[in-house]
């Protein structure tokens, strides 16, 4: 089954043109018609205009075209709803951007056109990527492919579901606090942020600014690899992002970690953690060590404090991105008889529970009176934290950690509750904070009922390809990934 | 020392933000138990701490101030909720 493979496997066969990319296409479009209406990763896709680029992708190799060129030439990439794709639909899973049709490019976008890959669909997520669940998306939650009762995690739900279902070959997501990571984690795909400023932000709807990067979501680490290749870079439209060097992920991937130290911080390895995720982490760690790395323990001394601290800089950072939403140059509009009832009832209207929330807390946090004692102090523990990493760092090569502390809990379990949501973040939220690279991978399932457990690798600022190598040693020593939902 | 309950209706009302009675009450409680747990940064000693903006070492990034290419008027009315004359009409600001 063709959409089953991993990029590196696809690209083999096309170049030899053993298959063609309009066959993989179609292979994706006959899993999401098999499965999705299940899985529910997709909010739309076109499958027209999917084939069409299949075929110009079958063209552009009939004449000459290569992987050297174009890495991801006839490879389906399907994309969060919150990165804009011009002529397509850019909604963020919210009613307050229904209708809305993206007049540009996100410079991910652009990079992928121009690496050859076939776009499509437009997957769930938490609407404006608030949650760590997408049921927070208005329109519907996606589910876990391995238990369509539990959520796919969030808040690029659909991104790891859609891998996880074979219903693509990779994804795009987004990752403020964990929102690539942890449905990576809990659906058992690949799923990595790059360091703050790898990745341009040009093009993605904008939640906390400090924090957002755009990564991909994958089947193995070599095609997270080769992602992540493509779509980094500095880029002059986006002032935060980072003028290094772009090196060749997928070709410095080895199968060995030998003299590399691994740091277990041990205020990651608490009580609350699910005994089996704790278990497969542990052996997953011992795997490592099997393999020549160094366990090396480690305290990240603040680490309790990073929820908190996110909870009001990411709010904060939001109320002021998501001002923009106030019914007058796109999107809803509610009228009203002068222009502050217009803002308020648009706005009441458009935006779900959870980003009203959100958008409370964070203007609240601001006001005057209260700024000091909240925003002001969160950025200085902020510096504490990522003091913390960079401190640990000079004595590890990267950090060692569960993704998250449980595996997917049931849709409706957590949604009474905000607090008992935020704190199942509480494993991948410091990396934003600190600006580092993360990403989770595959580590084992839980017994009853089977669930993904996710392995989170942690890596310094732009130590992505270090990173990379750890997390791609364990993976092929191990055989997790060949294990895939049964959806019949 | 600030408390912990927000007064939903000020702040939604700062936020431009339309909420029903009922979502006052429960955004409130939900609220003042998230506040309740982001005390717990009142037990770290920040004194001699600078705030981070911006966990890259990145200032003062600038560009050339010149005319660049942008969307044409069409494109960005494009999703306009109304428009006329190459404009969004909004409602009336000044009497």
């Amino acid at each position: 089954m063709l959409n089953r493979l991993t990029h590196s496997e696809l690209t083999a066969r096309l170049a030899k043109r053993e298959i063609s990319a309009r066959e993989v296409m179609q292979a994706c479009l006959d899993q999401v018609h098999r499965v999705d209406g299940r899985v529910q990763a997709f909010l739309s896709h076109d499958a027209e205009d999917a084939l069409a680029q299949a075929a110009a992708a079958d063209k552009a190799l009939a004449q000459g075209a290569t992987h050297v060129q174009q890495p991801l030439l006839g490879v389906p990439i399907a994309l969060k709803d919150i990165l804009a794709v011009k002529g397509h639909p850019l909604g963020c899973a919210s009613k307050v951007l229904a209708g809305f049709i993206s007049p540009y490019d996100a410079t991910v976008v652009e990079k992928l056109k121009a690496a050859g890959a076939v776009l499509f669909g437009r997957l769930n997520m938490d609407e404006f990527a608030m949650g760590s669940s997408t049921e927070n998306s208005a329109y519907f939650t996606t589910r876990n492919p391995w238990d369509t009762s539990r959520i796919a995690g969030g808040s690029s739900g659909g991104s790891a579901a859609a891998v996880a279902a074979d219903e693509c070959v990779a994804a795009l997501g987004t990752d403020t606090g964990g929102s690539i990571r942890q449905p990576a984690a809990l659906c058992g795909c690949v799923g990595m942020k790059p360091t703050y400023g790898r990745v341009s932000r040009y093009g993605l709807v904008a939640f906390a600014s400090s924090l957002d990067q755009v990564g991909p979501l994958t089947k193995d680490v070599r095609d997270a690899a080769t992602l992540l290749r493509v779509i980094s870079g500095h880029d002059p439209r986006d002032s935060t992002s980072v003028d290094a060097p772009v090196p060749d992920y997928a070709a410095a991937l080895a199968e060995s970690v030998k003299g590399l130290r691994l740091g277990l911080p041990k205020e990651y390895f608490i009580r609350g953690i699910d005994p089996e995720v704790n278990a497969a982490v542990q052996a997953a760690v011992k795997q490592l060590e099997k393999l020549g790395a160094e366990i090396v323990d480690i305290s990240l001394p603040h680490t309790e404090y990073a929820v908190a601290t996110y909870y009001i800089v990411a709010t904060a950072e939001a109320s002021a991105n998501l001002a923009r939403f106030d019914g007058i140059r796109y999107g809803l509009r509610v009228d009203g008889a002068d222009p502050i009832a217009l803002y308020t009832k648009t706005r009441g209207a458009g935006f779900g529970a959870e980003v009203k929330r959100r958008i409370i807390l964070g203007t609240y946090v601001l006001s005057s009176g209260y700024y000091d004692a909240y925003y002001l102090r969160a950025q200085k523990v902020r510096t504490l934290i990522r003091q913390d990493f960079l401190k640990a760092f000079e004595t590890v090569d990267a950090i060692v950690t569960p993704t998250s502390p449980t595996a997917a809990f049931k849709a409706g379990e957590k949604t009474e509750d905000p607090m008992q949501m935020y704190l199942s973040d509480i494993f991948t939220i410091s990396c934003n904070l600190a600006g580092i690279c993360g990403v989770s991978l595959p580590c084992g399932f839980t017994t009853n009922p089977k669930l993904p457990i996710g392995l989170q690798v942690l890596g310094k600022p732009f130590g992505e390809a270090t990173m990379l190598r750890v997390a791609h040693a364990y993976e092929q020593a191990t055989q997790w990934r060949k294990d895939r939902p049964k959806l019949d | 020392m600030p408390s912990t309950d927000i007064d939903v209706k000020y702040v939604a009302h700062l936020a431009r933000l339309g909420l029903t009675p009922e979502e006052e009450r429960k955004f409130g409680a939900q609220l003042g138990q998230v506040l309740g747990y982001i005390e717990k940064l009142r037990e770290v000693d920040v004194s001699a701490v600078e705030p981070t903006a911006h966990a890259v070492p990145m200032v003062n990034v600038t560009r050339p101030d010149g005319i660049r290419p942008s969307l044409s008027n069409e494109e960005a009315l494009r999703n306009a909720p109304a428009q006329a004359g190459g404009l969004f009409i909004v409602p009336k600001i000044v009497e």
